[in-house]
């Protein structure tokens, strides 16, 4: 599949989410935010950076790009949206996923390599379907924030830990930004818009310690049309 | 007019703390639930769509309340 990678002015993760799409799953290209035409790629990735100079709110500016009501219409058309760290707060601003992030709990931009619990698919498909049992592996990925601290208040966060919607969870101790249920990223009810605050474009080659992050790409890769 | 924008009453808010812990250290006893805001000044042809507009984008209602005052 080929993921379209959503460049805004203050992206800075776009170059390594590429990279990392093509490892992941054979092809991927730049989108410009002014683009209102996707250009028939499968998928998009939010990348992380600072779009727009986190101005007034992290992502509460970038949301209004033409780009972004195209990744709003695949969204809602069930293609697969792939969030990271500052395209995770973008997603929560446009209301594409559920909560918000605020600074992390000590103030401090926290930058290190670290363990993710994966929860395993919203919507699993039976093995009759080619589904994969879920995976509770630890994921070893790198974070590095400093407006990490996942909220949402506490009848969204049952609702959502029912629906299974809590894609990925700090391991335990490792919870970096005091995200309420050591929450590091969520999905839409129907699992196909996720998003996270740890960069799995970042952990994609075994030069850099990992390769952990090829799994979250290629989680979202059924949902291609 | 003027928006007020606060976090939400129950949300930590570390930098408020960070504030009010800084505050005895420099001799100021006695103050205490300090909370950090924004505050957004503009000008309105048509005030009746503010309330919308903070809904929309200056607040994010699931964490910070706001409020509107006319100066």
């Amino acid at each position: 599949m080929i993921w379209g990678v959503l460049q805004f002015p203050g992206s800075c993760d776009e170059r390594d989410a590429l990279h990392a799409c093509t490892l992941a799953s054979g092809g991927a290209r730049l989108i410009w935010h002014e683009d209102r035409d996707l250009g028939g790629i499968d998928g998009v990735i939010v990348p992380g950076g600072f779009s727009y100079g986190d101005y007034l709110r992290a992502g509460a500016i970038a949301r209004f790009s033409p780009a972004m009501e195209a990744v709003a219409e695949l969204a809602d058309a069930g293609g697969p949206v792939l969030g990271i760290c500052n395209g995770f707060q973008v997603l929560c601003e446009a209301g594409l996923l559920p909560g918000a992030l605020l600074r992390n709990e000590n103030l401090r931009f926290v930058c290190r390599q670290l363990d993710l619990v994966d929860e395993g698919s919203a919507r699993e498909l039976s093995p009759s379907e080619g589904g994969q049992p879920a995976d509770r592996s630890l994921l070893s990925i790198p974070a590095k924030h400093g407006e990490g601290r996942y909220y949402a208040p506490e009848p969204m966060l049952d609702e959502l830990e029912r629906n299974g919607q809590v894609a990925y969870r700090y391991a335990p101790g490792q919870n970096p930004n005091g995200s309420v249920r050591d929450i590091a990223g969520v999905r839409n009810e129907t699992g196909n818009v996720l998003g996270l605050m740890p960069h799995p474009e970042h952990a994609v080659d075994p030069l850099t310690g990992s390769t952990d992050g090829l799994s979250v790409f290629r989680s979202l890769e059924r949902f291609a049309a | 007019m003027r928006v007020l924008i606060r976090p939400k009453e129950g949300i930590l808010d570390p930098q408020g703390k960070a504030v009010e812990r800084a505050l005895p250290a420099l001799g100021f006893e006695g103050i205490g639930h300090v909370h950090v805001g924004r505050m957004v000044e503009l000008e309105a042809d048509d005030p009746t769509r503010l309330a919308e507009l903070c809904e929309e984008l200056l607040a994010n209602p699931l964490i910070e309340d706001y409020e509107i005052q006319t100066l």
